[in-house]
């Protein structure tokens, strides 16, 4: 799509095929309250606390804003529009492979092609230097960060279980459990047989009908867009309640550079829609493009008062990326799987992320039931294990009899992991990112643990042929953390940058480190809070 | 190989409650991709097609045209996301690969790729997926990146974008709205392909020809 789609004084309805929602729109040059660039996890998420707390918000989107009902196709290479394909480079002795399982490019952003598991970081990890000696601390105390966890999960009706097997008692989610998939069934047998805990996950897709969105139907696409808006990604859930609220959406819109005066205060934001390059005015600049965009955006819009970029006198901004690990492990089932039948992770555990005995590594890692697709499938035997030719396609005949077990596992922080501009640019004319990567020891002694278990765990199903898929990782995180001291962190624990007092950034990229369960849940949740500290501070004339 | 869902062929849902408007508008355009050479030259487009044949075999009279969806990939500008610091872009970073499997089949066979055995090329493609060619053409760029992160994937990638490759492995293909059911050990919804039991093919045969 080209043509931006949220204009005149209305937005696209995503809950009727070709429908509109009024929508308020801002002038250029009124000075709105708040201009957020991203409205993903973090962006989406704040835009509509922020509007509903009653500030003036405009919402940028490099992306488009579909309506998926009539927009996704359940077809995987048609729905590699939702990722953000534009040029990048990846060096490092373990480049990142990007693009497909990490980073969105839509109205919504990652939501809208995330796998929805919702898990909540377990206590400890919010100071994880001073309780398990190893990362940093964060600023940020594990009992309110789980009062927002719960704010979260009401607002996205995840289904969950009852009760939830590891950390502090929680309320049961607000929606029943989806039934297991056979994949699912493979997870829970493997953990009973090691004596291990499982459950059922918590997953942001419907398991009853709420509002105009059904519940969810099983389809099994939900990492290429849910065409039955089943899933409750941000584009459906908070982005409604933004415009609502009379937050502006602006799809299509790539910021480019975020404008700061003489006076050290962020004053609007340049950004290209329609064909050309605009700006708009703003009190507060709130950065939102997640850990690659977020830092290569403040590395592009340094000046003469920042000349190694905005919010960087720390020198952070684009160091400590940390993604997570996932690596798998895979076997044949004598009994028909067809993990392609409903949401790909039905089924963890998060043993190994409270369980701190028997470990020689710092950190944790869950692991869950997997689903992939037949291209992301043969494309795994090819990269993976490096099948191609006629044992490629005999292998793919096992398709329907697969069955796995993946871990998302916390890879440690390290400042030498870093985003970085190229000399090369992209179609808008800017620098493009430069992701460098390594592994740690310690890293590779947990993925070793993990594929090790997770062997086990699917050797006491009745799957054969196990083999070990050693390379992949997901989710990307840090890039300008949050901390106490402007010495060592680009943003305090309000999302609000140290340099720039009306800069903020509010993604993933704030993570001092990542722990061992997905991320959206968390940044939703520290989106949430910060978006009730920015009313407090308001209220407070602190702004 | 013999055929584990016979009879099954995922176009017949086409017209069912498991395709919804935008996917038929998709795979219609995807089973009418003009033919080629679109992108690659007519000597390039050959090379394509003779890894190809070599990377996803086929033995069928109406081939997946693999070789046209790589170029449609190509001519579409659509990237990956990320390539590695020093591999140029796709479309330059394919003819560099095909320039340099036709250099090293000439320094190796004396004639170019396109033109050897199946034996052959599948040894020149199993060094370039090892890292082992090392012909000044590669122009420093590691063959193994070209191979698993570009010319195979590519490939791969295109012929299971293909319905027939779909019906091929069992896989229930487009499924909006109407979805799943039936999601535990050994169960199957009565759209979704049926394997062969016990050497049963009829049955197996029966059930796929019911396919809605």
């Amino acid at each position: 799509m080209q043509t931006p789609r949220a204009t005149g004084g209305r937005a696209p309805d995503v809950f009727t095929p070709g429908g509109w929602v009024p929508m308020r729109e801002y002038d250029e040059s009124e000075e709105v309250d708040f201009v957020i660039v991203g409205t993903g996890a973090g962006g989406g998420t704040l835009a509509c606390k922020l509007a509903e707390a009653g500030f003036s918000v405009v919402a940028m989107d490099a992306g488009p804003f579909w309506r998926p009902l009539e927009d996704f196709a359940s077809d995987e290479a048609e729905q590699s529009k939702l990722f953000w394909t534009d040029d990048r480079l990846v060096d490092g002795e373990n480049p990142l492979q990007l693009g497909s399982n990490n980073s969105g490019k839509s109205v919504g952003g990652s939501t809208v092609h995330f796998a929805m598991v919702s898990l909540r970081f377990r206590p400890e990890w919010f100071k994880s230097r001073s309780k398990l000696g190893y990362g940093f601390d964060w600023p940020l105390d594990w009992r309110e960060m789980w009062s927002y966890y719960r704010e979260v999960e009401e607002a996205l009706a995840i289904s969950g279980p009852v009760n939830y097997p590891w950390g502090p008692p929680r309320p049961r989610y607000p929606y029943r459990a989806h039934k297991l998939n056979a994949a699912a069934l493979a997870l829970a047998e493997g953990c009973e047989a090691m004596g291990i805990p499982w459950t059922e996950t918590p997953i942001a897709t419907l398991s009853a009908p709420r509002g105009r969105a059904r519940p969810c139907v099983y389809r099994g696409f939900c990492v290429l867009g849910c065409s039955t808006n089943a899933k409750q990604s941000a584009l459906v859930t908070w982005i409604p309640r933004a415009i609502a609220a009379g937050a502006e959406i602006r799809d299509l819109a790539m910021v480019g550079r975020v404008e700061v005066d003489g006076r050290d205060r962020a004053t609007g934001v340049h950004y290209h829609r329609g064909g050309e390059w605009r700006f708009q005015r703003a009190r507060n600049v709130v950065v939102a493009g997640y850990a690659i965009e977020t830092p290569r955006l403040l590395l592009n819009s340094a000046n003469s008062r920042f000349p190694e970029g905005l919010a960087n006198r720390s020198g952070l901004v684009g160091k400590y990326l940390t993604v997570q690990s996932n690596q798998a492990v895979w076997g044949i089932s004598g009994k028909e799987i067809r993990s392609y039948k409903s949401p790909p992770s039905l089924a963890l555990t998060e043993h190994w992320n409270y369980q701190d005995e028997g470990k020689d590594f710092h950190g944790g890692y869950c692991y869950m039931s997997q689903g992939p697709e037949p291209q992301l499938w043969a494309n795994t035997q090819l990269a993976s294990r490096g099948l191609w030719g006629e044992a490629l396609i005999a292998e793919m005949q096992n398709y329907n009899h697969q069955v796995g077990l993946k871990m998302v596992g916390e890879m440690l922080p390290q400042e030498r992991n870093a985003v970085t501009l190229a000399d090369e640019t992209d179609q808008y004319g800017l620098p493009i990112p430069r992701v460098t990567y390594s592994w740690c020891d310690n890293d590779r002694a947990m993925i070793g643990h993990a594929l090790d278990f997770m062997g086990q765990a699917l050797r006491a199903t009745d799957a054969r042929d196990i083999w070990k898929q050693t390379d992949d990782t997901c989710h990307l995180n840090g890039g300008a953390r949050m901390g106490d001291d402007p010495q060592t962190s680009v943003v305090d624990a309000d999302c609000r940058s140290w340099d720039i007092p009306n800069l903020w950034i509010c993604d993933g990229s704030v993570f001092p480190t990542v722990g061992g369960v997905n991320p959206s849940l968390t940044i939703q949740a520290m989106a949430c809070r910060t978006g009730d500290r920015i009313a407090a501070m308001a209220r407070r004339g602190e702004l | 190989m013999s055929d584990r869902y016979p009879g099954y062929d995922v176009m017949t849902k086409r017209n069912g409650p498991s395709w919804n408007d935008v996917t038929r508008r998709v795979i219609d355009n995807r089973l009418a991709t003009p033919k080629g050479p679109r992108f690659f030259s007519a000597a390039e487009f050959e090379t394509v097609r003779s890894i190809a044949d070599r990377i996803v075999p086929q033995r069928r009279h109406d081939p997946i045209p693999v070789t046209d969806f790589v170029e449609a990939r190509l001519l579409s500008g659509q990237g990956d996301g990320f390539r590695q610091a020093g591999v140029p872009q796709a479309g330059e970073a394919w003819r560099k690969a095909l320039a340099a499997l036709d250099a090293e089949a000439q320094a190796a066979h004396g004639m170019p790729f396109r033109q050897l055995s199946g034996p052959e090329r599948d040894g020149i493609l199993h060094r370039m997926q090892n890292g082992d060619l090392h012909h000044s053409s590669w122009g420093g760029i590691p063959p193994a990146t070209l191979f698993t992160q570009l010319v195979a994937r590519d490939i791969v990638f295109a012929y299971y974008s293909h319905p027939t490759a779909w019906s091929e492995i069992g896989w229930g293909g487009p499924a909006s709205p109407r979805g799943y059911v039936r999601t535990g050990y050994d169960r199957r919804d009565p759209w979704e392909a049926a394997e062969v039991k016990d050497g049963d093919d009829a049955a197996a045969i029966r059930k796929n020809r019911r396919v809605r």
